[in-house]
């Protein structure tokens, strides 16, 4: 993410806004200006394809499309009896702006206002050129392809309110980066493969030294500088790889690694290099029949802390989430044709010091535990109204007896 | 119809739950299972100051802020996980000074052993041969009640002859105090040297002492206090790093003293429990309260709400004697290497909780239950270790029992 200067990019994204809304305004009064381009939802679309594959709206022939999602919810929440009461967020707004330069060739990228414009970010800008179906180039500010979430995470797609927790603290979701790279896929009768592979900047420092008090990935995302320059000169390499059969499902595996740490200043070592390196696998599959919607994720992070350091910073975390989604409903409601209702339930944890102490051989403990119940009513597939109940275990460095959160959120989220 | 019955659906689903919904949030702790909160009876202004100092207490510091270069722990919280008493992870070793002429180290990385560094830099290596002592952190909660007596009430105690022949001395630990020091009223001047009652050996004579001894020699953090870093053994003294000093304000530092001036005293559990009435009545009966005496009542204090109150520490703050079996060697102040200021015993029973599930107790948690606490003591505690000894199981269990409910 990319923390613009907030009134220079007010001016463009007021400009974006205005220009949208009178395309809008004339669409209104003329329906042909003005056309829905919806997202692909054919089976063999792969997780890793989902930022480049969203619901557009496009204006006449005009070469540029935009799009965007919106999320607000409430939420009340409490830990171990202390609650602040209740309160109303509006997490993010995004807008999304395509534009064909020429054939073969395109501009997409996605604009985020988090917390009710408090903070601007590029989630991802980035310019394609296609040669062959196998073989594409890819650069800009890119979504690091990570595990599935990372890529797929537009609150309309999902029936949870919070992301996961595992995709946002040991994988920082939404984690992008300035850097190049390629990509392809190739899809025979009900199977489809396909790649990403890109060099950015990475990582740095703060990593293991954040007022978290715990191995933070997503600490590097403060760093302003990291979409001017790399933090140490090295570049961060990820690797994706996923398979979808039509019948069965999608299976990706990537892997993120590079040196986090500057080990040299003024072209004197300071340091030895030190890794991070992600691992992640993620499977989504539909059970035919009951139409059991199965999605999960898994990442293992290993990351070299040094041994003199402390053991409160972790080097091994692991964590993973598995949602499952079943429709109960579905049928014509208040009006709206396929409407869907469906339960929801999602487990997830996350471990961030894998490990044991040194001084007892005692388990290093430092996780979370959760569970959300959820509820959705989807009038279309590109809007969703959820209610979740959350409660989550977290446990210290030690062990000890777990702070236990829970509440309830209620909210909406919505392709616009 | 069907929207109708829909909407019936929901709004009868949603209406209860909203009504309900804190009945689904987790339950706050009793009282007495936790050591956090602060004393009854402080004013509005106050416990802002306690909130403030809270949160002090709990912040990390990183290399950006001030953390070592070399250190123990990055807050003072993750030496003291919910104000109780810390784990093995973070105890820490204290060198350099072998009887009571003083620390001949102190300008050479002692009185502590700075044992991990930001990356880097290289921690603290322990001097070959030194003196030295491991010291788990305790439990902080009750210091204010104990901060407030007077000098008098603890000489009261003390017996440093042994003149009624009881077996047990008791003396104080007698400290040059820092520069920063200001006498207050209750405290005594003995030719320039005045009574420790915080820490292992008692080498803290205020919370303000401790607290800025634990900044500086734990976190590495320099307040306008002690604007040096800690000095690092055949290191760079002081080390350097690039975070400016202070690297904490005074504001902050008197903040954490509020707070630990104010932390609640642990309150009894289950004290109608028969099994802990009779144990504490062996406890006495085992001379065990001579040391860890019972109760104490404060005289006036500038904070009110500690003013006037009886509390039950189980301590005298005075050094004693343990024998040889906890003799390391290693001492503070004027106190001798065998001698321990007498701990607390109130909030023991809740140590597991914030020691990842057992004990580790002791001055450096090496016993893993109260009866092995117990079978250490020898010297002027050996008369108490003996009778304890002498109990039947279940009488033991029962001793061991009030002390849990403590």
């Amino acid at each position: 993410m990319y923390t613009y200067n907030w009134h220079s990019m007010k001016r463009i994204i007021l400009f974006s806004l205005t220009s949208f809304l009178s395309i809008h305004a004339l669409a209104q009064t003329d329906s042909s200006l003005f056309n829905r381009i919806p997202a692909d939802t054919s089976d063999l679309k792969l997780n890793m394809e989902a930022a480049y594959n969203r619901p557009f709206l496009q204006t006449g022939k005009l070469p540029v499309a935009i799009g965007g999602y919106v999320e607000a919810n409430s939420s009340y929440f409490g830990t171990d009896g202390v609650s602040e009461g209740p309160s109303f967020q509006i997490p993010r707004m995004t807008i999304f702006l395509s534009s064909s330069i020429k054939k073969g060739i395109k501009f997409l990228s996605e604009v985020e206002l988090e917390e009710g414009g408090k903070e601007i970010a590029i989630e991802f800008a980035s310019m394609d050129i296609e040669f062959h179906p196998l073989f594409n180039l890819r650069g800009g500010v890119v979504m690091n392809p990570i595990g599935a979430f990372n890529q797929n995470h537009d609150g309309p797609k999902w029936e949870f309110i919070s992301r996961p927790i595992s995709a946002t603290t040991i994988i920082p979701s939404t984690w992008s980066n300035v850097g190049f790279g390629i990509f392809g896929r190739y899809g025979h009768n009900n199977w489809v493969w396909a790649y990403e592979a890109y060099l950015t900047n990475g990582f740095d420092g703060k990593i293991i030294s954040n007022e978290e008090n715990r191995t933070w990935l997503p600490a590097s995302k403060d760093n302003p500088e990291r979409f001017q320059e790399s933090f140490n000169g090295v570049p961060l390499t990820t690797i994706k790889s996923a398979f979808r059969n039509r019948e069965i499902g999608e299976i990706g595996l990537s892997w993120m690694g590079g040196i986090y740490n500057k080990f040299e200043k003024d072209g004197v070592k300071i340091d030895t290099k030190r890794r991070v390196d992600v691992f992640a696998i993620d499977l989504n599959t539909t059970i035919p029949g009951s139409n059991t919607y199965c999605n999960g994720e898994w990442v293992w992070a290993i990351i070299d802390v040094p041994k003199t350091y402390s053991q409160q910073f972790g080097g091994k975390q692991r964590g993973g989430f598995l949602d499952i989604v079943q429709p109960v409903v579905q049928q014509e409601m208040f009006g709206w044709e396929k409407s869907t209702i469906n339960l929801a339930f999602r487990l997830e944890y996350s471990d961030y010091n894998v490990g044991t102490f040194k001084e007892t051989g005692g388990n290093i403990s430092d996780d979370i535990y959760a569970i959300v119940p959820g509820i959705s009513f989807r009038p279309s597939q590109q809007t969703v109204i959820r209610a979740n109940y959350r409660y989550l275990w977290e446990h210290d460095l030690l062990g000890n007896p777990p702070a236990l959160t829970a509440g309830f959120q209620f909210g909406f989220s919505t392709y616009f | 119809m069907k929207n109708g019955l829909l909407i019936v659906v929901i709004i009868g689903f949603t209406i209860p739950l909203l009504i309900s919904c804190e009945k689904f949030f987790p339950p706050a702790p009793a009282d007495d299972e936790v050591l956090d909160g602060f004393v009854e009876g402080l004013s509005s202004e106050q416990q802002a100051q306690f909130l403030a100092g809270d949160v002090a207490f709990n912040s990390v510091f990183t290399a950006e802020t001030g953390l070592g270069p070399s250190f123990v722990a990055t807050s003072c919280g993750s030496c003291h996980p919910g104000d109780g008493k810390g784990h093995p992870f973070t105890t820490l070793i204290r060198f350099g000074q072998g009887d009571t002429t003083g620390n001949s180290y102190l300008d050479n990385g002692g009185p502590q052993l700075q044992n991990r560094a930001i990356p880097a830099h290289s921690p603290e290596q322990l001097p070959p041969g030194v003196p030295f002592a491991k010291f788990t952190p305790p439990a902080n909660t009750g210091l204010g009640f104990l901060a407030a007596l007077t000098d008098a009430q603890i000489l009261a105690n003390a017996d440093p002859n042994d003149v009624n022949g009881d077996g047990i001395s008791g003396i104080p630990n007698y400290l040059t105090p820092p520069s920063y020091f200001q006498p207050q009223s209750y405290q005594q001047n003995f030719g320039g040297k005045y009574i420790g009652r915080f820490g292992k050996k008692a080498a803290a004579i205020t919370l303000l002492h401790q607290t800025v001894n634990a900044y500086v020699q734990d976190i590495g953090v320099t307040s306008e206090f002690a604007m040096s870093e800690p000095s690092i053994y055949n290191g760079t003294n002081p080390t350097p790093d690039n975070v400016p000093d202070p690297e904490v304000d005074g504001a902050t530092v008197q903040n954490v003293v509020f707070y630990l001036r104010t932390l609640k005293a642990p309150i009894q559990r289950s004290p109608d429990n028969a099994d802990a009435i009779a144990g504490k009545q062996l406890f006495l009966n085992a001379n065990c309260g001579k040391c860890h005496i019972p109760q104490w009542t404060t005289p006036q204090s500038d904070i009110a709400a500690l003013s006037n109150k009886t509390f039950y520490p189980y301590t005298d703050l005075l050094l004693h004697d343990m024998g040889s079996e906890l003799d390391d060697g290693y001492t503070e102040g004027s106190a001798k290497t065998s001698e321990w200021r007498t701990p607390p015993l109130w909030g023991i029973g809740l140590a597991k909780n914030s020691q990842g599930g057992q004990y580790f107790l002791l001055h450096d948690g090496r016993a893993i239950t109260i009866h092995d606490a117990i079978m250490v003591h020898g010297g002027e505690a050996a008369n108490s270790k003996n009778q304890y000894k002498q109990l039947s199981e279940t009488d033991k269990q029962r001793l061991i029992k009030f002390l849990e409910t403590r």
